[in-house]
């Protein structure tokens, strides 16, 4: 049997947010491992944490107390973390992002905007896999295009390819289907499962979505910044 | 298909500015109008001062000696309608000759008629009675557009300036008439336009003039020219000790001008750096502004791997990029309306050399606009940094609202 590494380790994290004079816990120490390979979803009800604790695994925000740990790294332990420029340094090395609005930059065409991640960085040969990575998400008649002339879908498989041109070891993905409607949103879920499957391409995703969150084999639910419930989705 | 897989920095910055064109365009032309007073300054500046360096080699004497309380300009004797004239003997000339100093010396006879048939009043004609033997050798600015100095000393001839002649409508071999001398005179020469006084002026041999007008033995004014050793305030006490006699140094008259001029350049000045802080308040704002509506898009390339440094950079960049555009907008206006700010320049000055006002070179261009992109780069440190500051999260987390 081999063992698959762990690439993200999360344990007693708590995210308190000050709220006047109460302190509201928005992640009440939980833990939780994310394998190489793994595709996770995780659901909850609005304001039940999910956003929080997608941005505290990808280290785009620190938790209050607790233990993270990615690619082997201690980014936190108990109210002590990294600086922000290392912070994105590991960010780059290992997350890719997409998020309810795409953001992409409006006067750059798609292919331009896949490639703004190696403006700053740039794994080494990532860029001869641009057009593979457009033209596996269905985008290579689009490159020449500004996002303006792209649907909701199309936008958001071009914020994919972006999240994916540097090969993250995880694609950390924030309702990636909140501007869908639900043809484009099972699409997207459709496009999420081929790259996990396929590509063996690790994925996190966080949606308030039922029907999306089924595309992963791993299904999380989140109430009060707990873990509530735990399950494999069922194979048929 | 092939593509090239690569995004400047450069690009990015390029089409931020591209993305808010009407604000862009307004602030590089507020950069532009600034640079172009700047440049237009400093142009006018060595400009000015070369033409009137020249002008003052072309007099070909650095010094006049006039009677005791004689205008010595001919404009100021036009103002007084030609009664200020006072008269010095032929025999200064000798006195003055003798000095070691001395290396040449021409003597001078103005006489200023009113002419009921000029112009729509009548007007003053200035006649100047010059020496053909040295005059010509100490002004070797004057050309002649026709025809040549006299034949003889006592010749009936005259030479005009340029305005003159065109004023009088006449041609070398036409004739000419004193008003209310009934003497006849040949033109035999006919001068360039030198843009000083000359132009107006009409010469005589000095004896004809003499002559004339009743003043045989009389003169004016004497036009000196020192050896280049000589040491100039020196001469001029020493010229001051002959008799009833009061001494115009060229150097002085400049130096009063050159003080007049940069009294005035310092009022400009002070209005081009006003001008140029409130181009830069400008830039401040319209980047500063920017910045903030692209918090997010901010926040995102933090996420897609920018570091810190890397988004300090590209607002710089932006930043230095307007600078260098209104810069060089505002260098080729200065160019190109050069000739215009001269005409509006000379309105203004109380005496105007005849050269170019202005001199804009390849090294003043340089520098104006060196200085403009170090003050926008100066001025894109706070923007730059407060967008560098900025977290990648608040992208992320403004979008709940
Ligand atoms: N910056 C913040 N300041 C204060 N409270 C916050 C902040 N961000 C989130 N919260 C609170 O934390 C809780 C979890 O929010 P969030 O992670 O956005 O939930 P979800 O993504 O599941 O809707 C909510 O109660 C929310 O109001
Ligand atoms: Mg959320």
């Amino acid at each position: 049997m081999t063992t698959t590494a762990t690439i993200i380790e999360a344990f007693g994290i708590k995210k308190i947010y000050k709220r006047g004079a109460e302190r509201v816990a928005a992640i009440d120490g939980l833990s939780l491992t994310l394998k190489e390979g793994e595709f996770l979803s995780i659901i909850g009800p609005s304001g039940s944490g999910k956003t929080t604790l997608l941005n505290i695994l990808g280290c785009l925000d620190n938790p209050t107390s607790g233990k993270l740990a990615v690619g082997g790294i201690t980014v936190h332990d108990n109210g002590r973390g990294l600086s922000e420029s290392q912070l994105t340094r590991i960010r780059r090395q290992l997350f890719g992002y997409i998020f309810q609005n795409f953001y992409l930059i409006p006067t750059l065409t798609v292919l331009e905007n896949v490639l703004v991640p190696f403006t700053f960085f740039k794994k080494r040969g990532a860029e001869k896999d641009v057009m593979a990575i457009l033209k596996n998400l269905g985008l290579d008649k689009r490159a020449g295009h500004l996002p303006r002339e792209l649907s909701g879908g199309e936008m958001q498989r071009v914020a994919i390819a972006r999240a994916l041109v540097n090969h993250p070891s995880v694609l950390l993905a924030d309702e990636p289907t909140g501007n869908l409607d639900s043809e484009r949103s099972r699409e997207i879920g459709q496009v999420l499962r081929q790259l996990n499957e396929k590509e063996g391409l690790t994925i996190v995703l966080v949606t308030h979505n039922p029907e999306l969150a089924l595309s992963a084999r791993r299904i999380m639910t989140l109430k009060d910044g707990k873990i509530v419930e735990e399950q494999a989705r069922p194979e048929h | 298909m092939k593509n090239r897989q690569r995004l400047s920095l450069f690009q990015i910055a390029w089409k931020n500015l591209a993305r808010k064109k009407t604000r862009s365009f307004l602030t590089v032309v507020g950069i532009a109008l600034a640079t172009w007073v700047l440049i237009s300054l400093f142009g006018f500046n060595s400009g000015y001062k070369n033409s009137l360096d020249r002008d003052i080699d072309n007099l070909g004497f650095q010094m006049l000696v006039v009677a005791k309380g004689c205008p010595y300009e001919a404009a100021t004797l036009m103002l007084k309608g030609g009664t200020g004239l006072k008269y010095m003997n032929e025999d200064i000339v000798k006195l003055i000759t003798r000095e070691p100093e001395v290396e040449s010396v021409t003597p001078m006879l103005m006489q200023v008629v009113f002419d009921p048939n000029k112009g729509q009043s009548g007007g003053l004609t200035a006649f100047l009675g010059i020496d053909p033997a040295t005059f010509p050798r100490l002004k070797p600015g004057l050309s002649f557009k026709q025809g040549s100095w006299f034949t003889n000393p006592e010749a009936r001839e005259v030479v005009m300036g340029y305005e003159a002649a065109e004023l009088e409508q006449r041609e070398v071999g036409d004739v000419y008439l004193i008003p209310e001398k009934e003497v006849e005179l040949k033109v035999v020469g006919i001068l360039n336009r030198s843009g000083t006084q000359d132009d107006g002026t009409i010469f005589l041999p000095l004896q004809t003039l003499q002559k004339i007008f009743g003043q045989e033995g009389q003169l004016t004014s004497v036009g000196i020219k020192v050896n280049k050793e000589t040491n100039l305030p020196l001469f001029e006490e020493k010229m001051f000790k002959l008799p009833d006699v009061q001494v115009v140094s060229l150097t002085q008259v400049k130096t009063t001008i050159m003080t007049l001029v940069s009294t005035a350049r310092i009022l400009v000045l002070s209005i081009a750096l006003i001008a140029i802080l409130i181009s830069i308040m400008g830039v401040i704002n319209t980047v500063l502004m920017s910045v903030m509506e692209r918090q997010k898009e901010i926040g995102i390339l933090k996420a897609l791997g920018a570091l810190a440094s890397d988004v300090f950079k590209l607002i710089w960049l932006e930043t230095s990029l307007l600078c260098l555009l209104g810069g060089l907008l505002g260098a080729g206006l200065a160019v190109l309306t050069s000739s215009l700010t001269e005409y509006l320049i000379r309105q203004l000055l109380p005496f105007s050399p005849s050269g170019g006002l202005i001199s804009i070179d390849a090294r003043l261009i340089l520098i104006s606009i060196t200085a403009v992109v170090l003050l926008g780069l100066l001025s894109g440190i706070y923007p730059a940094f407060r967008a560098a500051r900025m977290r990648p999260l608040e992208a992320i987390r403004s979008e709940e609202e």
